[in-house]
């Protein structure tokens, strides 16, 4: 993009609130990036900043102006602005009363994380439903993306259907270990963090009383490969039949949360599933699993007698 | 599916094989380095997980407890000792009423007889009581992967195959009849089975 591209982009976003001509923009950053040296990313941001102070107004205030219109799956930096044609492909449960939704949004090429929070007062998003979304902000957490809902974020419902790329992998193999974390958690109650607490401590929220959720790190095993599997709440009650208030009262009862995540072990480790899900970083984040029972054995004894 | 440093594949072998298995090897000079036996077959393993039935538990131990368990398999006998320092598959062994079909995820260990043999056994890291069917799926898998090795072993710049070969000298055809007893096995058993009673 060059300077001027720039500075008319700059001019766009502010042009209700400020009289400034793309000649001054331009200018104002053509010094920056000519004389000083300085990248064009970094030079709009310091320009965009001083115009924020002029106009006392926040970045979350900013006009669309003309963002790029990217696939999901090509979200590789944090802090850009763009513009979304997708789907909303799932809605969860919000973890914070700060969040108005948290869910999937999805396109063709495949979904990511969004969230909206309370304060932007925005029209809610219906699951399966395709919006194109102007001026969202991308997130960066331990490498994985997600998109943050603002303010300033246009939201029209499309008529046509944004077809959701299907990323899902589908993995299977003997679940050999359920790692530590696993079974009756605490979570950070902090607004917009989820962290599991460690002896009662958020890593970056230090002591908190929590709030209890259900989770199974696991490791599926085939022999050949090994994948680590995620069940949220809902899906380590479908796999052990345990949901959250009978894990909270076994607590209870036993004064001891680990009696969950043994008695959970008890009912799946060593057994076969086959699990469908999104990746997730490393893990596959379950979202349909079976358990896998006997096979023909006819097919391998043929396959023995022919080598 | 990254640089993150990987979790060990539990292999499958048929008893008869793992008990073959009494080469033991370290891949570099860490005095953490992860020990591998070496199946016969020509793979390196330094977590197996194996199912079969639990035929007989022993507390072996004098001054603590120490148990050994006896899992069957068609083609022989996996040994698997527990006592302090794996507490949870002790307590399995030690509430498990034998027979009955288990699970167990553990890593190789080989210990050298007063004789010089050498005896392989399974040091668990989780012993969990499962249903006919899974065993079987174990049956056919392992089946499977015992072939899969086979058919590997003369592939080009396969070192354990390679390394099988300098230690074992090893008879394949024995172990692709084991697979073959084990699934015929599983066919008899099948075949003898009661017709389901009706209501």
């Amino acid at each position: 993009m060059s300077v001027t591209q720039h500075a008319e982009e700059i001019h766009d976003q502010f042009s209700d609130q400020l009289d400034v001509s793309v000649d001054e923009i331009e200018e104002r950053l053509d010094t920056l990036v000519n004389e000083y040296r300085i990248p064009a990313d970094e030079a709009r941001r310091s320009v965009v900043s001083n115009y924020l102070d002029e106009t006392d107004m926040e970045r979350d205030d900013l006009g669309g102006g003309s963002n790029e219109t990217v696939e999901v799956t090509t979200i590789d930096r944090d802090e850009q602005w763009v513009d979304l044609r997708v789907q909303v492909a799932d809605l969860w449960e919000p973890r914070s009363e700060s969040i108005s939704q948290v869910g999937l949004l999805g396109d063709e090429s495949g979904t990511i994380k969004f969230v909206a929070f309370e304060t932007s007062d925005l029209p809610e998003l219906t699951e399966g439903a395709s919006y194109a979304l102007g001026n969202v902000v991308t997130d960066e957490y331990d490498g994985d993306y997600s998109v943050k809902l603002n303010r300033t974020t246009s939201i029209t419902e499309l008529d046509e259907e944004i077809e959701v790329g299907d990323d899902n992998v589908n993995v299977e193999g003997a679940l050999v270990d359920m790692q530590s974390g696993s079974g009756l958690i605490k979570r950070c109650p902090e607004e917009d963090c989820t962290r599991v607490l460690q002896n009662g401590r958020c890593s970056e929220h230090g002591e908190g009383d929590g709030e209890f959720d259900l989770r199974i790190k696991g490791v599926l095993d085939d022999g050949g490969e090994v994948h680590e599997v995620i069940f949220d709440k809902d899906a380590t009650e479908q796999l052990t039949g345990i949901g959250l208030e009978e894990a909270k009262q076994m607590a209870m009862d036993a004064l001891d949360t680990t009696v969950v995540a043994d008695e959970m072990a008890e009912d799946i480790v060593g057994r076969y599933y086959r699990v469908t899900g999104p990746t997730l970083g490393r893990y596959v984040l379950a979202n349909e699993m079976e358990q896998l029972g006997g096979v023909d054995a006819e097919a391998t004894l043929i396959r023995a007698r022919s080598m | 599916m990254s640089s993150i440093p990987t979790r060990e594949v539990a292999r499958r072998a048929f008893a008869h094989e793992y008990n073959d298995a009494s080469y033991t090897f370290k891949e570099s000079d860490d005095e953490r380095a992860p020990v591998y036996a070496l199946l016969p077959t020509g793979a390196r393993a330094n977590r197996v997980f194996v199912v079969g039935t639990l035929t007989e538990t022993e507390d072996i131990g004098e001054d603590s407890e120490y148990w050994r368990g006896r899992i069957v398999d068609p083609t022989g006998t996996f040994f698997t000792y527990a006592g302090q320092y794996q507490p949870e598959a002790a307590n399995a062994l030690r509430d498990i009423e034998p027979p009955a079909y288990v699970a167990v995820v553990g890593k190789p260990r080989t210990y050298e007889t007063d004789d010089g043999d050498v005896n392989v056994s399974v040091r668990p890291e989780s012993i969990s009581v499962v249903n006919a069917e899974t065993r079987d799926r174990w049956v056919v898998e392992t089946a499977d992967r015992t072939l899969d090795r086979i058919e590997q072993f003369d592939a080009e710049e396969n070192e354990y195959a390679t390394m099988a070969d300098e230690q074992y000298d090893p008879s394949l055809s024995v172990y692709k009849e084991n697979a073959v007893e084990a699934l015929q096995s599983l066919e008899a058993e099948e075949g003898e089975e009661p017709p389901e009673a009706g209501i």
